[in-house]
C-alpha cells in the first residue's frame, strides 16, 4: 500500500483541484493522516475505496478541539526619542510584545481505513481521513460517507449523539446512545454535567453547599416568575 | 446513491401490499435472547420481518469521557467491563494502542503471556457463545453447561493469575502486571490437554445434530461484498468466506512466531459461524500448546515503562487485535498531559450489528432470535 504522502500526490494528480493536506502525527506511531476538505470529502472516499484498495473502514470518530488562545513574543523595532548625552535623539529600540491570538475551535470527524483484500500480502498502517467543521457552534454539517462505507453507519450516528457533527447525506441520522430527547452532546470537552443536586439522597460538606446554593437559585426563579 | 455514481451497500427495502397491516413488536429490553438490555423495534408482515431497527444506550454510561478525565493507567481496569467475558483481550487492546502512541517494548516473557491468555480467553468465549447459540435454539441447558464446566476453569486460571476471574485488570503498558505463579503452567497445561477432548464432545453433539443443521443452515445468509463494507470483523466476517485475521494481518505481539490457520466459512449463514468458532478454538488450542512450550524466563515489564507520571508526547495512535468478537480497536490521541485527549473504543459488537437489519428482512421472526444470538454480542461493549 502507498503511503499517506504519495497518497496525497496521487490524489492530487487523480482528482483535479481537490484539497487534501497531509497532517503530520509526531508521535513514535508515525501514523500521519489526510485532512481533506468537507465539499471534497464523498469524491476522495469513493477514490480511495475503489481505486487505492481502501474497502474497509474500521473506525469512525469525533473529535473535538476547542478555542485555543496562543501567546508569543514578539520583537520589533520601534524608533523612540531618547536623551543620548543630554541631547535628544532618535534612537532605534527593539521591544518585546505578547501577541495573543485565538485558533476558533472546530469539530473533526476522523475514520481510520484499511484494506481487506490487499491486508495479508500487504501489511500497512491505518490510512487516517479527516473531516473539519467550519466552527463549533452553528456550522457543524460534514457529509456522511456511509454510501462509500457502510460500517461509518452506526459509528456516525454516534458521532452526531455524542458530538453533534450533523452527517448530510446520512439515511437514518438519529442519537444512537443518548435518548432522544436529551439536548446536549456529552463529549465535548466543555459540557456540563446536568445539575442534579435536588437528587443527592443525603447532602454532605461540599455538596451541601452547592445543593443550598442551587435551592436558593431555584427559590429565585421561582420568585421572579 | 444514485446520482453519484458510489455503489452503496445500504439494505432493501421491502414492499408492504397496500392495505396490509404491519404487527410491530418490541423485541427487549428484556427480552431473554438479547443476552443483557437491548431492543429491536421489528416490524413483521405475518412471521415475515420487514423492518428491524436495533435501539442502543440502555447500559450506556460514557465510558469514553471518564477515560478522558483520568489518567492513562486508570482506565486500564475500567477496559475490563467493556465485553466483561474477555477483560484479557480488552486490556491486550488498550495497552498495545498505549504502546504505539509511546513507543515502548515489550519484553519477550510478557509476550508469550498475552497470547497465553488471549488465547484462553478466545477459547472461553467461543464456547459460551455456542452454547448461548444453542440455549436460544431450545437446547435450554446441556450445551450451555457443557461450554460453562470448561470455561470454570479457565476462569480459575485467570482467578490464580490475576486475583480475579472476570475483571483480571491483567497487562500493564509495556508488559503485565504479575508474573505466573509457582505451579500455574502445568496446571494450565492440564487444561489445555483437556481442551479438544471438550471440542470433539462439542462437536459429537451439535455439528451433524439435525435440528441444529436445519435452524441454521440458510438462515441469516450474509454476503461478503456487505460484509467488508460494513466493517463486519471476527468470526462473522471468515464465515462469509473473507481471509481476514488481524493476528495474521497485522503480526502484532509474536503471533507470527506460532503456526495456526485462519478457518474460513463457505456460505455465511448461522451454521458456518457456529463450525468456524468450533475450529478456531482447536487453532488457539494448537497456539496455547506451542506457547506454553516456547515461553522464556526473563522480565515481564519494560524496566522503562513508568506506572506514575506516565506523560506520552504528543500525537495519536491507533492500536487494534483480534478479539475473540472481532476487531478491537483503541484509538488515543494525547496533548502531553496526564489524561489521553481523545480516547475512543472501536467497539466490534457494535459495528457488527450494523447488518443486523439485513440479515433478518425477509426471516420468521423466531430466527431473528438465533440470527442476533449467532453475532456475539456483550452489551457492556456496545452501550459503553
Amino acid at each position: 500500500m502507498k503511503s499517506a504522502e504519495e497518497l496525497v500526490e496521487e490524489l492530487k494528480s487523480a482528482l483535479p483541484g481537490v484539497d487534501v493536506a497531509l497532517v503530520v502525527n509526531p508521535s513514535p506511531s508515525a501514523q500521519h493522516s489526510l485532512r481533506v476538505a468537507a465539499e471534497d470529502a464523498l469524491r476522495v472516499a469513493a477514490y480511495l475505496r475503489d481505486q487505492a484498495g481502501y474497502d474497509y473502514c474500521s473506525n469512525a470518530t469525533g473529535v473535538d478541539w476547542l478555542d485555543k488562545e496562543t501567546s508569543e513574543k514578539v520583537k520589533t523595532t520601534r524608533t523612540v526619542s531618547k536623551q543620548v548625552d543630554g541631547v535628544e535623539q532618535m534612537v532605534e529600540e527593539v521591544v518585546e510584545e505578547t501577541v495573543k491570538r485565538v485558533e476558533p475551535g472546530f469539530l473533526e470527524a476522523v475514520y481510520h481505513l484499511y484494506s481487506m483484500k490487499r491486508g495479508h500480502s500487504d501489511p500497512h498502517p491505518p490510512l487516517v481521513l479527516r473531516m473539519r467543521t467550519e466552527n463549533r457552534a452553528d456550522r457543524v454539517e460534514l457529509p456522511s460517507l456511509t454510501p462509500v462505507w457502510r460500517s461509518a453507519e452506526f459509528q456516525e450516528r454516534e458521532i452526531f449523539d455524542l458530538y453533534g457533527i450533523v452527517f448530510k447525506g446520512h439515511r437514518d441520522l438519529r442519537r444512537l446512545l443518548m435518548w432522544e430527547e436529551f439536548e446536549d452532546h456529552p463529549m465535548r470537552r466543555d459540557y456540563v454535567d446536568p445539575d442534579d443536586y435536588e437528587y443527592e439522597p443525603t447532602p454532605h460538606d461540599e455538596v451541601l453547599k452547592r445543593a443550598e446554593e442551587h435551592r436558593a437559585q431555584m427559590a429565585a426563579a421561582e420568585g421572579a416568575r | 446513491m444514485s446520482g453519484t455514481g458510489i455503489q452503496s451497500f445500504l439494505p432493501p427495502v421491502i414492499d408492504v401490499e397496500a392495505g396490509e397491516e404491519l404487527l410491530e413488536v418490541a423485541m427487549g429490553p428484556h427480552h431473554p435472547s438479547t443476552h443483557g438490555v437491548f431492543r429491536m423495534d421489528v416490524a413483521l408482515d405475518g412471521e415475515r420481518v420487514v423492518r428491524l431497527k436495533p435501539v442502543f444506550g440502555y447500559l450506556h454510561r460514557n465510558h469514553e469521557k471518564i477515560a478522558e478525565k483520568t489518567t492513562y493507567l486508570a482506565s486500564m481496569p475500567y477496559t475490563d467491563r467493556l465485553d466483561y467475558f474477555c477483560s484479557m483481550t480488552n486490556n491486550w487492546a488498550y495497552a498495545l494502542a498505549v504502546e504505539k502512541l509511546a513507543g515502548m517494548e515489550v519484553p519477550e516473557r510478557a509476550e508469550y503471556l498475552r497470547v497465553i491468555t488471549a488465547e484462553l480467553t478466545r477459547v472461553q468465549n467461543h464456547a459460551s457463545a455456542i452454547g448461548f447459540l444453542l440455549q436460544e435454539m431450545g437446547a435450554s441447558g446441556t450445551p450451555l453447561m457443557y461450554a460453562f464446566r470448561e470455561r470454570e476453569k479457565i476462569l480459575d486460571l485467570f482467578e490464580a493469575l490475576s486475583g480475579s476471574r472476570m475483571m483480571c485488570n491483567y497487562m500493564r503498558f509495556g508488559g503485565c502486571r504479575v508474573d505466573l505463579p509457582a505451579g500455574w503452567l502445568d496446571r494450565a497445561k492440564l487444561v489445555v490437554a483437556g481442551l479438544p477432548r471438550f471440542i470433539d464432545e462439542i462437536e459429537a453433539l451439535l455439528t451433524s445434530n439435525e435440528i441444529l443443521m436445519a435452524r441454521s443452515q440458510g438462515v441469516g445468509v450474509l454476503r461478503p461484498e456487505l460484509a467488508v463494507n460494513a466493517g463486519v470483523t471476527g468470526v462473522m466476517l471468515r464465515a462469509t468466506g473473507v481471509n481476514y485475521d488481524v493476528r495474521k494481518v497485522d503480526h502484532y505481539g509474536i503471533y507470527d512466531r506460532f503456526s495456526f490457520r485462519v478457518p474460513l466459512g463457505d456460505h455465511g449463514d448461522i451454521y458456518d459461524r457456529y463450525m468456524l468458532r468450533v475450529l478456531e478454538m482447536r487453532e488457539s488450542v494448537k497456539i496455547l500448546e506451542q506457547a506454553m512450550a516456547q515461553i522464556p524466563e526473563g522480565p515481564i515489564l519494560d524496566p522503562k515503562s513508568k506506572p506514575r507520571g506516565f506523560r506520552p508526547k504528543p500525537g495519536e495512535a491507533y492500536g487494534r487485535i483480534e478479539a475473540p468478537k472481532g476487531e478491537l480497536g483503541f484509538y488515543l490521541i494525547s496533548d502531553g498531559s496526564g489524561n489521553p485527549y481523545r480516547y475512543r473504543v472501536r467497539p466490534p459488537s457494535l459495528i457488527n450489528l450494523t447488518i443486523l437489519e439485513d440479515m433478518c428482512l425477509g426471516q420468521n421472526v423466531a430466527d431473528v432470535v438465533l440470527i442476533f444470538g449467532s453475532v456475539d454480542i456483550v452489551l457492556g461493549e456496545v452501550d459503553r
